[in-house]
């Protein structure tokens, strides 16, 4: 396999436009990944498939990756004059950096047997922004794989062919993969709800007096 | 079928039921469907027309429990993934935090590893056969000649590991327990009779005319469906794509040891059905040369932390070929004690894209088969 830097060149000038940023993974793998801009992801997906030095024809796996809100602080020294003398002095600035859903492709190629190659794409935000492209015209591999992450993540894959949910029910409202998601208290779901679980759920429905105050009505008499 | 009686239709209907499409709900609880999985089939006559299969049932967000977590917490859970091959899903969750931490394994420890995964092999192919003859009709007989191999080697991975089927072995860096040589002769002993089961397996079964004639150029996949749809394991190899991650990755020992990649022509349910065959001769290749040669020592790397452990930030994604396929697991580490994203790449899950693909134009009783041919697990399909 050429070198990340070449690949990213080349594929920089077959798909026009395109802005590849390499993201370094500073841990003991070497696996290091592409980040592609959203407008030209299915064009350099088209270039590292059908290019014949590529040839990733193979998308092994595709998920998605919650990244919340962070505060990055930052320490620089400035020189400053303390007591009219100069002085290096900490100074701390917070960096707030929003908080993205992430959907990750590993691509192998069975035609040359090199890889993996990881490709990214980023939304604009967590809220409303939530809109990647599909890269299921380009490997049919990502067809259930991005169902899963519209379900669990929220993330709308935009020329999906079939985008519903797969693993929980079409009536669930959340996505129960994302770093922030709260379990519902109200368990309308919930199998085998026991005592505990019915007081909680008190709290979201609205009284019933016909209901709830049955038992009144028997030790009144 | 030309019907000499003609039955006056009421008015509004037609006397027949050209061009009107059926649909039946197959599952969630048919015996067939290796747990619980509902397929939504549309159906002309006999002919499938649609199918659209339906997931979830058996979901309990295996990942997001993974990433509450310890690493090491996850280990037994894995072996509730694909629970017919505990071992190989222990092995690929350990790899991908090597990868993740940068870990060396002891010499014996992959040998351990090595034999383990081949005896997995063996027993989820050999229950496979037996199960996909038991969709077919051949209830019982065939089944119950597998299981009777499949539970000799339960027995070892019981002796070793001190169950069945949730084994719990690998750790990071190694393996759990040892195996002393009383162990190993026995292991011995089963590989050798393993080929006489096949034999007489293969002659009952694999010759059989009405397997062929239920098997043969049904499900037909091509290899260029197959790669784009990331299908992998058997059912890949068995449309004549040469690609097994032991070769291609060479992970662990395998490269030393001697054995071949078998091949399908067709890639129809039969070629399916003898890549598991083939396959399973291989596997006792590789556990011949593995089992004498293992060296003594350590079985775990002594330097890995059992408590606070805490793998370097980054992230990794490592993959082995279980006996469904390709089984990754892509870990992110934030330097903290749980994972910040554990996702498994399930190949039962993967491998079913093409299931409608496959069952288009057969006759209902067909899906059963090609559905057997896939090999699923639930617990691995809904995590």
């Amino acid at each position: 396999m050429e070198t990340l830097e070449q690949i990213k060149n080349r594929a920089e000038l077959a798909a026009r436009g395109a802005k590849i940023e390499i993201i370094v993974n500073p841990g003991p793998a070497q696996q290091p990944s592409f980040l592609i801009d959203n407008d030209h992801a299915v064009a350099v997906a088209t270039f590292l498939r059908d290019h014949p030095a590529m040839s990733f024809d193979f998308c092994s796996n595709v998920t998605g990756v919650d990244w919340l809100d962070r505060v990055v602080k930052k320490t620089n020294k400035v020189k400053q004059i303390v007591d009219g003398v100069e002085k290096e002095v900490d100074q701390t600035s917070e960096e707030k950096i929003p908080g993205y859903l992430e959907a990750v492709y590993h691509l192998y190629s069975i035609k040359l047997k090199h890889g993996p190659l990881i490709i990214r794409m980023r939304t604009a935000n967590r809220a409303e922004g939530t809109h990647l492209p599909s890269l299921t015209p380009v490997w049919r591999s990502a067809e259930l794989q991005e169902r899963e992450i519209f379900d669990l993540y929220g993330v709308h894959f935009d020329g999906h062919p079939d985008l519903r949910r797969i693993l929980m029910w079409d009536e669930f409202k959340d996505h129960p993969m994302r770093k922030d998601y709260a379990p519902p208290d109200d368990f309308e779901w919930e199998p085998t709800a026991h005592d505990e679980v019915l007081e909680r759920a008190k709290q979201h429905y609205p009284a019933r007096p016909e209901l709830d105050g049955a038992e009144k009505i028997t030790s009144n008499q | 079928m030309s019907a000499t009686v003609q039955t006056a239709a009421p008015p509004g209907m037609t006397s027949r039921l050209d061009g009107e499409l059926l649909e039946v709900s197959m599952g969630p609880q048919h015996p067939s469907t290796h747990g619980v999985f509902r397929m939504n089939v549309a159906l002309e006559g006999e002919i499938v027309r649609k199918l659209k299969p339906v997931f979830g049932y058996l979901h309990r967000n295996h990942e997001q429990i993974g990433e509450n977590t310890t690493y090491l917490g996850s280990m037994p859970y894995t072996d509730r993934l694909d629970y017919f091959c505990s071992m190989t899903n222990n092995w690929a969750y350990a790899l991908s935090v090597e990868k993740l931490a940068g870990i060396e394994v002891p010499e014996r420890a992959e040998y351990l590893r090595v034999i383990l995964a081949e005896l997995t092999r063996l027993q989820n192919h050999a229950s496979l056969l037996g199960f996909l003859l038991s969709d077919m009709g051949a209830w019982g007989t065939p089944l119950m000649y597998a299981f009777r191999e499949r539970e000799k080697i339960l027995d070892l991975f019981e002796s070793l590991s001190g169950s069945r089927m949730m084994c719990d072995y690998m750790r990071f860096g190694g393996c759990r327990v040892d195996v002393d040589d009383a162990w190993l002769t026995r292991a011995k002993q089963i590989v050798d009779r393993f080929p006489k089961f096949l034999d007489e397996f293969e002659d009952l079964i694999l010759q059989n005319e009405i397997v062929i004639a239920r098997t043969q150029n049904v499900g037909e996949l091509s290899p260029e469906l197959a790669i784009s749809a990331g299908i992998t394991g058997p059912m890949l190899r068995a449309c004549g794509v040469n690609y097994d991650i032991r070769k291609v990755d060479g992970y662990g020992i395998y490269p030393r040891f001697k054995f071949r990649v078998p091949l399908g022509d067709h890639g129809d349910t039969y070629d399916r059905l003898m890549m598991r065959a083939l396959e399973m001769r291989e596997s006792i290749e590789i556990l011949k040369q593995a089992l004498p040669q293992i060296p003594a020592g350590p079985i775990v790397n002594p330097k890995v932390k059992v408590r606070a452990f805490r793998p370097p930030v980054g992230e990794a994604y490592g993959r082995i070929e279980a006996p469904k396929g390709e089984l990754g697991f892509y870990l992110i580490s934030n330097g903290g004690p749980n994972p910040y994203r554990y996702r498994v790449r399930p190949p039962s899950f993967i491998n079913l894209t093409v299931l409608e693909d496959l069952c288009l134009g057969h006759v209902v009783a067909d899906v059963m088969v090609i559905l057997g041919s896939i090999d699923i697990v639930m617990g691995e399909v809904d995590r």
